[in-house]
């Protein structure tokens, strides 16, 4: 299997340079490493990676070039995808990246969790094979208050799309939660229904689910 | 025995022998030197008022003179300021001669005034009155201190005149062509020197004293310089807290995140179970917890949400770490300046922690809005109500805080709630 081709864009060296060989080590091949958004979108251009990992707050202006150059990525390059790394939570962060493309391979991660190395990579994998990764942290916000049209879901299901806003599988929800993986689609299917998203061809529901949470705050 | 102002002094019995004759003299030899000009500004454009109230008191009709008038009357209005404004500083300066107390202007800071708002202000009409007054009467005034002085000296130097004159000289009723009784005059001239020094001095305080009044604001400058300071060291605190955040983020948060990111990695090659594996567990942990006590710490010296997103989008992150439901409603979009977006931050967190901790309320709402010169931040809750500022030191600190920024706090608490807080900030798009 060819080796995942990442650029990186983070503007501490340290930090840029660490997380460079903690992916070396997980078998990713870091083609460029840039600490500015205005270098990662030539390189992007030149190199064409298959994921951008890059940092929210860089030069210039040192408030959300990362997400300005995430959601032009999103556009110019919609088969790479896109991490970024966040200093605190702004759900409107989130969904804007969420909304700036089909909402898959991309994803929204607080800068803390890069240091959990298992998890931090395997959210990596899951937004390169096409999922949506929003931290649980952002997602914790999100569901801790009943909201409409979010007010008639039940603690189980949002519990449940807690979990699917993570990237996970129904296998893995229903590993997490200790129900069978057929319990969680049924959980799935209501959450849907209450959130009045119909089935069709080419809308991708698990989605939409989480972007409708996104759009309420 | 030390005086601040000159009119003082002169009660003193030792005042002849003080500095503040001679004081009083230097402020009145500089008012002779500024007169000529005045005097020829009063004369140019006074003439057509003193032919107006001749014609009018002849009983003519004004005719030919009207346009003169209006002519001066325009030119008074719209260029004295122009002259008033440089004289009255410079009377500001001159002031310090007779009168130690500090002389402030009472403009608005020039920052916030272009030469039409000059116009607008109460302290340049000041300053034009006194151009006036001094106009009309200082030439009458000066001019008969002038006379009396000149009396003098002629008293003084009666004895030469007469002794040098071959004709007899007639002083006032006395008519005389002999020395001897003119050195009477002269004794009586000689006598009279020490009076001047109460002449000037009476005269040149009060002269400083009207100028006191009309051209400086002290009372209420001072207060506005005080309110200034304290602005301006809020100010301060606030620029340090911001570099302090920055130094912790940039150095501190950066290399703790690549340190605890380091631990992870050597984690990797070592045996499961080991006590290296242990110890770089157990250090990873620590590091990690450390992580977030220092952005807990970097969050409360100053929210990096706040400095880069600006106000809304700060607001709406407390809003979601409230306990209580929130909603936040607004039309607040663009970057405020930053003691604004401080300060409405820090009335939205205080507000909304006291409605956390004291009002038992079930929901609260916050809304931003701007209205034609002010931000406007409304923080309300339907707890019990009874919020009194007396009682807890966030409100008072609160409004200590909008006050700094000329802004204001209202609050609306009956006994039963609901409670709602109201905070003005002065704000210029």
């Amino acid at each position: 299997m060819e080796p995942v081709r990442v650029v990186l864009a983070e503007d501490g060296v340290l930090l840029r340079e660490g997380l460079s060989d903690v992916l070396r080590r997980f078998g990713f091949e870091v083609v460029a490493a840039v600490g500015d958004a205005h270098s990662l979108k030539a390189v992007v251009a030149q190199q064409e990676p298959d994921l951008v990992l890059t940092d929210i707050r860089m030069p210039p202006s040192f408030t959300d070039e990362g997400i300005r150059a995430a959601v032009e990525l999103r556009t110019t390059h919609p088969e790479t995808a896109v991490v970024v790394l966040s200093q605190y939570v702004q759900a409107g962060f989130a969904s804007t990246l969420l909304e700036a493309g089909d909402g898959t391979r991309i994803g929204y991660l607080l800068k803390d969790r890069v240091v959990d190395l298992t998890e931090f990579v395997a959210a990596l994998r899951t937004v390169v094979s096409g999922g949506t990764v929003v931290d649980p942290e952002v997602v914790r916000r999100l569901l801790r208050r009943p909201r409409d049209p979010l007010g008639d879901l039940s603690t189980r299901e949002r519990e449940v799309l807690a979990l699917l806003a993570e990237g996970h599988s129904n296998a893995a929800i229903g590993k997490r939660l200790f129900i069978t993986e057929a319990a969680v689609g049924k959980h799935v299917g209501n959450i849907f229904a209450k959130l009045g998203l119909p089935p069709a061809q080419d809308v991708n529901r698990r989605v939409l689910a989480v972007l409708t949470y996104l759009r309420t705050t | 025995m030390s005086f601040d102002h000159i009119l003082r002094a002169v009660r003193w019995r030792r005042y002849l022998l003080s500095s503040w004759p001679w004081r009083g003299l230097a402020y009145v030899a500089t008012t002779y030197l500024l007169l000529p000009f005045i005097c020829f500004g009063t004369v140019m454009l006074g003439l057509p008022w003193v032919a107006a109230i001749k014609s009018l008191s002849e009983g003519k009709a004004l005719g030919g003179i009207l346009p003169m008038l209006i002519t001066s009357a325009i030119l008074v209005v719209c260029g004295g300021p122009l002259v008033a404004v440089p004289l009255a500083a410079l009377e500001r300066r001159r002031l310090g001669i007779v009168d130690k107390r500090p002389a402030f202007s009472s403009y608005v800071p020039a920052a916030t005034g272009s030469l039409y708002s000059r116009y607008l202000e109460t302290a340049v009409w000041r300053d034009l009155a006194y151009l006036l007054l001094l106009a009309i009467v200082a030439p009458l005034v000066y001019g008969a201190v002038a006379a009396l002085v000149f009396l003098e000296l002629l008293l003084i130097t009666s004895p030469f005149i007469v002794a040098l004159s071959r004709e007899p000289v007639a002083m006032w009723f006395i008519q005389t062509d002999s020395v001897w009784p003119a050195l009477l005059f002269a004794l009586a001239g000689l006598v009279l020197v020490p009076l001047n020094g109460y002449v000037f001095g009476f005269l040149a305080g009060g002269h400083a004293a009207l100028a006191r009044a009309l051209v400086t604001d002290s009372g209420a400058s001072a207060l506005r310089e005080v309110t200034r300071s304290r602005a301006r060291l809020i100010d301060a605190f606030d620029a340090e807290r911001r570099r302090i955040e920055r130094d912790l983020h940039d150095g501190a948060q950066h290399r703790l995140t690549s340190l605890t990111l380091q631990l992870a990695v050597a984690r990797l090659d070592v045996a499961d179970g080991s006590a290296a594996a242990q110890a770089l567990d157990k250090a990873h942990d620590q590091a990690k917890e450390l992580m977030v006590m220092l952005r807990d710490l970097i969050h409360g010296i100053r929210p990096q949400v706040l400095t880069e997103l600006g106000l809304a989008a700060a607001v709406a992150e407390l809003a979601a770490e409230s306990a209580i439901p929130v909603t936040v409603t607004g039309n607040v979009s663009e970057r405020l300046p930053e003691r604004l977006e401080t300060t409405a931050y820090f009335a939205v967190s205080e507000a909304l922690a006291n409605v956390t901790k004291h009002s038992k309320a079930g929901r609260a709402a916050v809304k931003l809005s701007t209205a034609p010169g002010k931000v406007v931040v409304e923080v309300s809750d339907d707890g019990l109500g009874g919020a009194d500022p007396a009682r807890g030191s966030g409100l008072t600190g609160l409004a200590d805080r909008v006050a700094a920024v000329n802004g204001r706090l209202l609050l609306s608490s009956p006994a039963g709630g609901p409670t709602l807080i109201r905070v003005e900030l002065p704000w210029n798009r």
